[in-house]
């Protein structure tokens, strides 16, 4: 079978790649793109390791064709750095210890940042059902629901500002 | 240098109990950080397992012709490819085994024990392809009968999994083949004795099912086979050395031209003490010529790798009115899956080690299953005795009217106590924990409709071991700690806290590194709660000699004696009153290393001794919603005897992810089988782990009212016992809302629904 | 002399049933050596199976670990973790 030509934008920057048509996102991102930051927990759209934001929307990865990304807006972990500063949500993960292993951390990024941007300030409750398609083993959530009503009380002032 | 070191006093350290950002935090946020499944080489190709579909079969051939024919497949194994081992107790890994059991575990011989036993593998120029060979190698199996339930394993007419396995540890050795292994005893005083002292007696079955450590990651490796016969693999497993030593084992290589990088990891709980990959991906590559890549599906994960034993326990106490417990008869049935070794020795010898009773007998039977072997998972063994325990306990305290911490209190175990398992308790807080618990808040709160409220103990011995440490002084002053062991929980930063302690510097300036098996000593892997303590050992006695050798330069430098120079704050002082001399930094005393006797090292390497025991408390509040039987944990405090916290961020992670496992082992996750034995919800959709919504805040209380003495800052390892008292903390507060006791687990909603609907 | 108490089950096949015993030694190893005089094959059962508590410290592979006299030893199957 011969491979489809994407053209697509990856964290702002224009990207194009040949790939297997029956390729996933995130095997495209992974192993065309060499952006390693989604992992793959079960290539079945439960665990949220691979979550990326496809036009402003929270996806899993592993669930969406690498095809489908043509012409779409994708941002990934790696782009949630912006130019040698650590995002809020970021730094607060670092500084509430909200990561042990580490593996779910990109994909829960990632996810927070689309609850953020969708609900400035949500209650605890709803952080809770935001990321429960992010699976983590090793936190318990607590450290991970602080740091994220952390960054959303600091993401709120810097607005107000 | 020898001996204990003479403690700080919390009041007096800089840097350990503080909380510092873990050093690898920036890679593992940003995504940069490289796990197994994140390295590639040029060339690389992609292997895959073909594996049984049969829980219990005999593999009459293996055909690969076709497999190997099609293009793009460069290599085709079986175990045909692979040394036949011969029977060998090895001490690896954790505690060791038998290493023909690894060698067929890792790829069959004969016969397929599970369903997912590997049979062949094959690695092709592509993943898509690498399936398509899968398809076409043509196993002929002879299906057996299986057995899965660990009394029907027991059973004189099950099917039996090994001609050879003859039950060890009865009276009169056996010769009639068995699913058997072994049975343990252990005990003391006088059973009947007691009992006959006894003015209440509860007795109790429990069963637990099969769970899976769970862990985010698949197992995922890349190995690179040099036609020099040197080999370089990077693993995502809890110990690179292990991988070494399985991997030359089970090749027959030499462990000297083995080169085990380790990835990062995510997540191991002890499913990843062991290897699955990496010998198979070293064949491949050797037979190939090319790196091959070797990536596990979360099916793979489930239907292959150990989860640890379902089980049945049965518990009989007898106490006195007055609530002193005066004999316990537990016998615990393990599942060890295909091959021997599950923790029932563990978990008998846990099992009462909270309590002071004169009159105990544990008996323990490990027992061979068409399910995958067993593998460790955090404090093995443990957790499933205590459900049953703990259950009971909670009923004889009902039945005395007692409060469940005074009955605790009352049998409790304290220093100088002799354990059911024999040594005696030193430097241990248990009362003290016990206590803290009755002193929270929550053990004061009220409950609401439909609430109950449950308590339950646990403990877990927790290990030394053996470990390497480096300290290496650049120089600008600044220092680099190596060590071998990765980095599951954040031990990193903890490393780096405590050579900055000794050192006299800033946490920033301390380096921590994990190196490979060619840069550092000898290390045992990350488990058993002994990172902290035996390598944190090593490097904190490693930094020590850095500044023995710093005191000694400084002397040099000054014309003075040794014993006239101090190291304080990160400088040598002259204490020598001839003198009118200036402190020296580091920095000042790196930057002429070369003048005073070369470059500043340390290197430690040592078999870490006295570990510290755990015993944590749980208190859980759970509310059950009638209608659905769903039961929700709405409050949860885990107090647990921690001796000295050096990162209390991470001290607090360890608790609260070992309680929200033991939350999912007490309310959904098991292993569901079908009549054929194959597993039917080997994915994170119908094998259910605690979700961000399942679970409150959890309240972690670090008591350090007994450092171990033994640590050079007190530490106690403190990872593995978090997950023992859950099971019950969860099933005793469900009995307190509902009345009902579960004797089995899950409790998930069809079952509290089953039970509302019988209580009408 | 150090008094030394298997506990449970394993390592009786060697002494025949025997759980307790009197060693006239001064360290772990030196222990051993003579467990293994007097019950051939015990000492290497315990060098590679067994754990050791002294006076209520747990020591795994540890030869040089001193016995004092009034010492109470427990050998008790090695631990691992996960």
């Amino acid at each position: 079978m011969s491979k489809t030509h994407v053209t697509t934008v990856v964290n702002d920057d224009p990207v194009e790649f040949l790939t297997d048509p029956s390729t996933t996102l995130l095997d495209a991102l992974r192993d065309h793109l060499g952006l390693t930051g989604a992992k793959e927990g079960c290539g079945s759209g439960d665990c949220g390791a691979c979550s990326v934001i496809v036009d402003g929307r929270l996806v899993c990865a592993c669930l969406m064709l690498a095809p489908e990304a043509e012409g779409r807006r994708i941002e990934t972990i790696e782009g949630m750095a912006q130019g040698g500063a650590l995002h809020p949500l970021q730094q607060k993960f670092l500084e509430h210890a909200a990561l042990q292993c580490g593996f779910c951390t990109p994909g829960i990024l990632v996810a927070a940042k689309a609850l953020l941007a969708e609900n400035p300030d949500p209650s605890e409750t709803e952080v809770r059902y935001y990321l429960a398609g992010n699976l983590c083993r090793c936190t318990g959530y607590d450290k991970v629901v602080r740091a994220v009503m952390d960054a959303a009380a600091d993401l709120r002032q810097v607005r107000r500002a | 240098m020898t001996g204990v070191l003479e403690k700080p006093a919390a009041a007096e350290l800089k840097v350990v109990g503080t909380r510092p950002i873990r050093p690898d935090g920036v890679d593992k946020v940003t995504g940069r950080a490289q796990y197994g499944a994140d390295y590639v080489m040029p060339g690389m190709l992609f292997g895959r397992i073909k594996r049984s579909p049969h829980a219990h079969a005999r593999i009459v051939s293996i055909d690969t012709k076709k497999a190997r024919a099609l293009a793009g497949v460069k290599a085709v194994i079986t175990a045909a490819d692979l040394p036949n081992l011969a029977s060998e107790e090895y001490e690896a890994g954790e505690g060791g085994g038998d290493l023909r059991d690894l060698s067929l575990n890792v790829m069959a011989r004969g016969k397929a024990l599970y369903e997912g036993h590997a049979v062949a593998a094959v690695a092709a120029i592509s993943p898509v392809i690498a399936e398509a060979a899968l398809d076409l190698i043509e196993v002929k199996y002879e299906p057996l009968p299986h057995v899965i339930d660990v009394e029907a394993a027991m059973a004189p007419d099950a099917p039996v999994l090994h001609e050879r396995m003859f039950t060890q540890g009865l009276p009169e050795a056996s010769s009639k083949p068995s699913n058997i292994s072994r049975v343990n005893k252990l005990g003391r005083g006088d059973l009947e004795a007691g009992f006959a002292e006894a003015d209440v007696v509860v007795e109790g079955r429990y069963v637990t099912k099969g769970v899976h450590q769970g862990y985010i990651e698949p197992h995922a490796c890349l190995a690179s086979f040099s036609e020099d016969g040197q080999s370089t693999v990077w693993s995502s497993s809890q110990g690179q050395f292990m991988v070494r030593t399985y991997c030359s084992k089970l090749l027959d290589l030499e462990a000297a031209n083995i080169r085990v990088i380790p990835a990062e990891i995510g997540g191991g709980f002890g499913g990843k003490t062991t290897v699955y990959l990496e010998p198979l991906a070293l064949a491949l590559s050797r037979l190939s010529g090319r790196p091959v890549k070797m990536v596990m599906s979360r099916e793979e994960v489930f239907r292959a790798t150990g989860p640890t034993s379902g089980a049945v326990i049965e518990v009989k106490l007898g106490a006195k009115r007055d609530g002193t417990i005066t004999a316990a008869d537990i016998v615990l049935k393990y599942q060890a899956g295909a091959f021997a070794g599950s923790p029932v020795g563990a978990g008998s010898m846990t099992a009462m080690a909270c309590y002071n009773i004169p009159n105990v007998a544990i008996t323990g039977y490990d027992v061979v299953t068409n399910t995958p072997k067993v593998a460790a998972y955090r404090a093995p063994g443990a957790p499933i005795s205590a459900f049953g325990v703990e259950s009971a306990i909670d009923e004889l305290a009902l039945k005395l009217e007692m409060d469940p911490i005074d009955i605790r209190v009352k049998n409790g175990v304290a220093s100088g106590m002799q354990a059911v398992y024999g040594p005696t308790y030193n430097s241990i807080a248990y009362l003290d924990t016990l206590e803290a618990i009755r002193k929270s808040e929550h053990y004061a709160a009220p409950l609401g409709p439909n609430q109950g409220r449950g308590l339950a103990v646990g403990f877990w011995f927790n290990i030394g071991g053996e470990s390497s440490g480096a300290v290496h002084i650049n120089d600008d002053g600044s220092a680099v700690v190596v060590t071998a062991n990765p980095d599951i929980g954040g031990s990193r930063a903890s490393m780096a806290m405590m050579a900055a302690e000794v050192l006299g510097l800033p946490v920033e300036q301390v380096r921590p590194v994990v190196g490979d098996t060619t840069a550092i000593g000898f290390s045992g892997l990350t488990g058993g709660s002994r990172v902290t303590f035996a390598t944190g050992m090593a490097v904190t006695r490693a930094a020590e000699k850095v500044v023995e050798d710093l005191r000694r330069r400084a002397a040099l430098t000054w014309d003075t004696a040794v014993e006239n120079v101090a190291w304080e704050n990160g400088q040598a002082v002259c204490l020598d009153p001839a003198k009118d001399v200036k402190p020296l930094t580091l920095k000042q005393l790196a930057a002429r290393s070369g003048r005073t006797g070369g470059p500043i090292s340390g290197e430690v390497s040592l078999t870490a001794q006295g570990a510290g025991p755990g015993f944590a408390v749980h208190l859980c509040d759970v509310e059950i919603d009638r209608e659905t039987g769903h039961v929700k944990i709405v409050r949860y405090t885990a107090a647990q005897d921690v001796g000295r916290a050096i990162h209390p961020s991470y001290v607090e992670g360890q608790i609260q992810g070992g309680v929200a496992q033991g939350v999912g082992w007490a309310l959904n996750e098991e292993y569901i089988y079908d009549k054929d034995g194959r597993m039917e919800n080997p994915g994170f959709l119908d094998y259910r782990v605690p979700v961000a919504s399942d679970l409150p805040m959890i309240d972690a209380i670090m008591i350090e009212t007994a450092p171990n003495p033994r640590h050079p800052f007190g530490a106690k390892g403190v990872g593995e016992v978090p997950i023992v008292p859950p099971l019950a903390a969860v099933a005793n507060a469900v009995r307190s809302a509902l009345g009902v006791r579960f004797h089995e687990l899950p409790m998930s909603p069809p079952k509290i629904r089953a039970a509302l609907d019988a209580q009408g | 002399m150090p008094h030394v108490v298997i506990t449970g089950a394993q390592g009786r096949e060697f002494t025949g049933g025997a759980g307790e015993f009197d060693v006239a030694a001064d360290t772990v190893r030196r222990m051993i050596i003579e467990l293994d005089d007097r019950f051939p094959g015990f000492g290497e059962f315990i060098d590679r199976r067994m754990a050791i508590a002294i006076d209520g410290e747990i020591h795994q592979d540890a030869y040089a670990a001193a016995l004092r006299p009034d010492s109470e030893v427990f050998l008790i199957p090695k631990i691992g973790g996960g």
